[in-house]
C-alpha cells in the first residue's frame, strides 16, 4: 500500500465545500424546506460542515441528520471485517423536504442505493439531491451526484481516502495504490 | 500347542516376580517361567521391551445380555474385554430379565458357553427384579454358579432386607457387592453437587448420598460378619470410612473405576453425556483421595464399571441421557497413564489392583503367572501411546469418556487359557 | 471489535468486550423501533425458527418482533415437552430445520445444556432463549442494557437478585454478565433456594432482603414458581412475600432511585407489591422494549458472523 498522490489539501477541501454550499442554495432557492443528511462516518462530518457554510451565507439553520446504512447494505457478507452498527440520528421529519444527502466518496453507487432505501423508511421527501466531495467513477448502479467537490479518474485497484480533522486529525484527500 | 513368550518383563505379584523372564505355555496352562527357556515352541513371541502381566480381572462389567443386546452382548463385551487385556470379568445382574433366579443364571451360562471369549463370572441379584423388596434364593443362586450378589445400579434401601441378605450370603460364602447410593438424597441428580452443577444448571448428586450408604452397608456387614465389597468408590469420605473399617478388621474390600481417578467434574462442562455416570465425576480433591486410597491399599481393586449405552440413549439432552460409560478397552491404559506414569502405583501394585486382588476377592484361581496357572496372559507395550477413537471400539456401544484422549500403554496380545484371543494390529 | 460467534449460548462464555459490543449494537437498534416504519432490511431473505419446547409467550414474541424488524422470515415451532420422549430427538429436529435452509434457531428448552448440544450438531446459528436452569443470555442482556440506560454505567454498581436463584437461568446469566462488566452482585433468597457454590460464580449471598437492598443500586426480582416440587417445603406464598417481597416500605429503606427490574410475568403480591411494580422505580416495561433491541442485535450479530465465516472458509 502506497500513497500515490494527494488530491486535495485543507484549502481545496474548504473551497469545494463552500462552492457546494453556494450551489445548493442556488438550486433550492434558499434554505426553506431544506435539510441535510450525512452518511456515517465522514459524510456526517461533511454534512455538518455544509450546514455551517450555508449558515454563513444565508444566516439560516438547516436541520442536519446522520444516517447509518449498515443495515441496508447488500454487501455485508462480502467485506472482511464486520461493519459496526451505529445509530441513525434524524430528529426531524423529512417528508416534503428537499433533502441533501452527503457522502465523502461516490464510487459504485451501492452506499447511495442503501441510503435511498433507508431514507424511504423515514418519510417521503420532496426531492433527494446527492452531494459528494469526491466522485471517482466506476458506477455499478444508475446513480449520479448533483454536487461534486472534485471528479477524480481512478483505477479500480486504487482507493480514495478522505481524511477529515473531525476523525483523522487532518484534512486531505489521497489516492492509495494497493 | 506350545507358546514361548521370550524376554518380556514379567510382573506377577502373586509370585513376587518382577523381572525379565521367558514364559512357556503348554495347552491352557503356564508350564515354565524362567530365564532363557530353550524349549521348542510352535509359536515364539518376542516380548523384549514389553511387559507381561497376568490377564486382568474386572469385577464390575455390564454385558447387557440378556435383554439389551442392542447395547452389548456377551460376545461383543468379551471381545472388548480381550482388547483391553481383561481375561476374567464379573457380569452384573441388571439385565432383562435380571439374574435373580437359578433359571436365569442357567440362561446366562448358556449364552456365555456359546459366545464368551473370556472367562465370565456371574453376579446374581440380591432382590427379585432388583426391586429391593423380596430376597432372591441366594443358596439357589450359589449352587447355580453365582459367586457374588448385588443389586448393582441400585442400593438396597431396606436395611432389614439387606441384613438378611448378608446373613444368607455369609452362610453361602457369597460376596456381596454394594452400589452405595441413597436415592432419597441423590434424587434426580445428574452431576456432582457443587459449583459445577450450579453453573451448568444441573441437579447435583451429593457425596452424602454415597458415603452415608457406605457407612450403613459396612455397619451391616460388620454386624453380620459377612464379606462386603464396595463398588465404584468416588469420594474422599467413602475412602475414609472404608479405611477406618479396614483398620477395625471389618471384612470389606473396595474398587474404583478408572474415570473416577482420571477425570474430575470439570469434564462435564460442555454437557458431554459421555461424562455422565453414576456415581458422577467428583471434585479434584476426591480424585486425589481415590488415588491416595489406591496407593495406600484402602481401595483394593480397579474395575471398569463398563456400562454400554447406544448413541440414541446418549446423544440426547444431558438430563435424559443414560448414566454410564464403557471402560473395558481403556481401563488398563488409563491406569498406566494416570497411575503408573504419575508414580501413584508401580507396576506390581497396578497388577495387584487389576488382576491379583480382584481374583482374591472373588475367590478364584486367577491373577497369577505361576507354573500350573491358567495361561491368561497380557503382553503390553508400555511406552507406546495411542489415540482413543470411537470407531476402534469393539464394544457395541461407543460411550467412552476417553474418546480423543491420548493414552499410554497398548495391549499387544491377550491370551485366555493359552489361546490368543486378541492381537493388536501391526 | 469483531464478533465471530455463530451462536449465543450463554454469557459465561463471552468476554467483557463481546458483552459491550452486543450492548453497543443494541443501542443502535433501539432507534429502529422508534421509527414510523420499524423495519430494516438487514436480515432480508433469512429465516429464523423459534423452536420452543417450553411455553413462553413473552420471549417468543420478543424474538419474533426482533426478527421481523430485521426483515427476517419467522417460523414458530412449539413442541409439547411431554411429547419429547416419544418424538424425534433434538438433534434430528435441529438437522431437519437446517435442511429447511433456515439460518437461525432460537431455542427455549426445559433441559439445561440443550442449546449447547444443538449448536454442536448444526452449522446454522443457535440462539439460546433459555435452557433449563442454565442460562437465558438475552434476558440478562436486556436487564443489563436497561440498567445501563437508567444509571449510565454497569461498572461499580451493586445489584441484588432476589428470588429462586437455584432454579433460575436468569439469575445465572445476570451474575456472569454483570460481574464481567464490573458490577457487584448479591443474590438473596431463602436458604433452600441458594444453589451450592454460587459464590464461586462471583456473587455474594444474603438471606435477608433488607440487608440485600441496603446498598443496592438496582434489584432484579425473579419470578417465584411455587408449583415446583422443590418448593413444596417452602411456606405459603404470603409468607414468602412477607419475608422477601419487594414493598414500598422496604424500598424506602433502600437507596433513593433504586432501579426495580423483573423478567416477567409478575406475580403481584408474591414477589413484589403492585405499588412497586407500577411505581416510579420500576423499569419493567422498559425492559420489554429493550428486549427487542437486544434481540435484534443478537440475531444480526450471529447471522453476520455465520455469513462471514462461510465466506472466509
Amino acid at each position: 500500500m502506497r500513497e500515490k498522490a494527494k488530491i486535495l489539501d485543507p484549502e481545496a477541501i474548504n473551497r469545494a465545500m463552500m462552492r457546494i454550499a453556494h450551489e445548493i442554495l442556488e438550486k433550492n432557492k434558499g434554505t426553506e424546506s431544506l435539510c441535510i443528511i450525512g452518511i456515517r462516518n465522514r459524510g456526517a462530518y461533511l454534512a455538518q460542515r455544509l450546514a455551517e457554510r450555508i449558515k454563513k451565507i444565508d444566516a439560516a439553520d438547516v436541520p442536519v441528520g446522520v444516517l447509518d446504512i449498515t443495515l441496508y447494505r447488500d454487501d455485508l457478507t462480502l467485506i472482511a471485517s464486520q461493519p459496526v452498527v451505529h445509530k441513525t440520528e434524524i430528529n426531524f421529519d423529512i417528508s416534503d423536504k428537499n433533502l441533501i444527502l452527503v457522502d465523502d466518496v461516490l464510487y459504485s453507487g451501492r452506499t447511495i442505493r442503501a441510503a435511498l432505501d433507508a431514507l424511504v423508511d423515514f418519510g417521503r421527501p420532496k426531492s433527494i439531491q446527492l452531494a459528494v466531495l469526491i466522485d471517482r467513477g466506476h458506477r455499478e448502479l444508475p446513480i449520479r451526484a448533483d454536487y461534486v467537490g472534485k471528479n477524480i479518474p481512478t483505477a479500480q485497484t486504487e482507493t480514495v481516502e478522505v481524511r477529515l480533522h473531525e476523525c483523522d486529525d487532518k484534512d486531505e484527500v489521497v489516492i492509495i495504490e494497493k | 500347542m506350545q507358546i514361548l513368550i521370550k524376554g518380556g518383563r514379567v510382573v506377577d505379584p502373586a509370585n513376587n516376580i518382577d523381572g525379565i523372564f521367558d514364559i512357556l505355555v503348554e495347552n491352557s496352562k503356564i508350564a515354565k517361567v524362567a530365564k532363557n527357556i530353550k524349549d521348542e515352541a510352535k509359536l515364539v513371541i518376542d516380548a523384549a521391551d514389553k511387559i507381561v502381566l497376568p490377564g486382568l480381572v474386572d469385577m464390575h462389567v455390564h454385558l447387557r445380555e440378556p435383554g439389551r443386546e442392542d447395547k452389548e452382548t456377551v460376545e461383543s463385551g468379551t471381545m472388548a474385554a480381550a482388547r483391553g487385556g481383561v481375561t476374567t470379568l464379573l457380569a452384573m445382574p441388571n439385565t432383562f430379565p435380571a439374574i435373580d433366579s437359578a433359571e436365569n443364571v442357567s440362561l446366562l451360562k448358556e449364552i456365555i458357553k456359546n459366545s464368551a471369549k473370556v472367562n465370565v463370572l456371574i453376579c446374581g441379584a440380591i432382590s427379585r427384579q432388583r426391586l429391593g423388596k423380596e430376597l432372591t434364593d441366594i443358596a439357589g443362586l450359589r449352587s447355580a454358579g453365582v459367586v457374588v450378589i448385588s443389586d448393582d445400579g441400585s442400593s438396597v434401601d431396606d436395611q432389614a432386607l439387606l441384613l438378611e441378605a448378608l446373613k444368607k450370603a455369609n452362610q453361602e460364602d457369597v460376596l456381596v457387592s454394594s452400589h452405595c447410593e441413597d436415592k432419597s438424597l441423590s434424587g434426580n441428580g445428574v452431576v456432582n453437587r457443587g459449583f459445577n452443577a450450579t453453573r451448568l444448571g444441573l441437579r447435583g448428586i451429593s457425596k452424602e448420598s454415597e458415603y452415608l450408604r457406605v457407612e450403613r452397608d459396612i455397619e451391616l456387614a460388620e454386624k453380620s460378619g459377612t464379606r462386603m465389597h464396595i463398588a465404584h468408590v468416588s469420594c474422599s469420605e467413602s475412602v475414609e470410612i472404608i479405611a477406618k473399617a479396614k483398620k477395625k478388621g471389618v471384612k470389606v474390600t473396595s474398587e474404583a473405576a478408572p474415570h473416577h481417578f482420571a477425570l474430575n467434574e470439570e469434564a462435564v462442562l460442555g454437557y458431554d453425556t459421555n461424562m455422565k455416570m453414576n456415581p458422577p465425576l467428583r471434585s479434584k480433591q476426591d480424585v486425589e483421595a481415590i488415588k491416595k486410597g489406591l496407593k495406600s491399599g484402602v481401595i483394593d481393586a480397579i474395575a471398569s464399571d463398563h456400562a454400554p449405552h447406544t448413541e440414541n440413549e446418549k446423544d440426547i439432552e444431558f438430563d435424559r441421557a443414560e448414566f454410564g460409560v464403557i471402560g473395558l478397552e481403556t481401563e488398563l491404559s488409563v491406569a498406566i497413564t494416570e497411575l503408573v506414569e504419575k508414580d501413584v502405583l508401580d507396576w506390581k501394585k497396578l497388577v495387584e489392583k487389576m488382576s491379583y486382588n480382584p481374583a482374591k476377592i472373588l475367590g478364584i484361581a486367577k491373577g497369577a503367572l505361576g507354573v500350573g496357572s491358567d495361561a491368561d496372559i497380557v503382553i503390553i507395550d508400555p511406552s507406546k501411546e495411542w489415540l482413543v477413537k470411537k470407531e476402534d471400539f469393539l464394544s457395541k456401544s461407543k460411550n467412552s469418556a476417553f474418546i480423543g484422549k491420548k493414552l499410554k500403554g497398548v495391549v499387544e496380545y491377550t491370551f485366555c487359557s493359552g489361546k490368543i484371543i486378541y492381537k493388536a494390529k501391526e | 471489535m469483531n464478533w465471530n460467534k455463530k451462536d449465543l449460548l450463554g454469557l459465561e462464555e463471552l468476554s467483557k468486550e463481546e458483552l459491550e459490543h452486543i450492548l453497543a449494537t443494541a443501542e443502535s437498534f433501539k432507534e429502529v423501533s422508534t421509527r414510523e416504519i420499524k423495519k430494516v432490511p438487514a436480515l432480508r431473505g433469512k429465516t429464523v425458527v423459534n423452536l420452543f419446547y417450553e411455553p413462553s409467550t413473552r420471549t417468543r414474541v420478543s424474538f419474533e418482533v426482533a426478527a421481523k424488524r430485521l426483515s427476517a422470515d419467522v417460523i414458530n415451532i412449539a413442541t409439547e415437552t411431554s411429547s419429547v420422549k416419544k418424538g424425534e430427538t433434538l438433534i434430528d429436529t435441529g438437522r431437519n430445520i437446517q435442511a429447511l435452509k433456515a439460518d437461525i434457531i432460537v431455542m427455549r428448552h426445559n433441559y439445561s445444556g440443550a442449546a449447547v448440544m444443538l449448536a454442536r450438531h448444526v452449522d446454522i446459528s443457535v440462539v439460546n432463549a433459555g435452557d433449563g436452569w442454565h442460562e437465558h443470555p438475552t434476558q440478562a442482556l436486556l436487564d443489563i442494557f436497561t440498567l445501563k440506560e437508567k444509571l449510565g454505567r454497569i461498572e461499580g454498581l451493586q445489584v441484588a437478585i432476589v428470588g429462586d436463584i437455584a432454579h433460575s437461568r436468569v439469575a445465572r446469566s445476570n451474575i456472569w454478565g454483570l460481574t464481567k462488566l464490573g458490577a457487584e452482585v448479591t443474590v438473596c433468597a431463602p436458604k433452600i433456594l441458594i444453589p451450592p457454590g454460587i459464590e464461586e460464580m462471583g456473587a455474594k449471598v444474603s438471606l435477608n432482603i433488607n440487608e440485600a437492598l441496603k446498598n443496592a443500586d438496582a434489584v432484579n426480582v425473579l419470578r417465584m414458581q411455587f408449583e415446583r416440587d422443590e418448593l413444596n417445603a417452602f411456606p405459603k406464598q404470603l409468607e414468602y412475600f412477607k419475608e422477601f417481597g419487594i414493598t414500598k416500605e422496604r424500598l424506602k429503606e433502600a437507596k433513593k432511585g433504586i432501579v426495580v427490574m423483573h423478567p416477567g410475568p409478575i406475580n403481584r403480591g408474591v414477589e413484589m407489591s403492585s405499588e412497586v411494580a407500577d411505581g416510579a422505580n420500576s423499569v419493567i416495561l422498559e425492559q420489554v422494549t429493550n428486549g427487542i433491541a437486544v434481540r435484534m442485535a443478537v440475531l444480526f450479530l450471529v447471522a453476520q458472523a455465520r455469513d462471514i465465516n462461510a465466506n472466509t472458509h
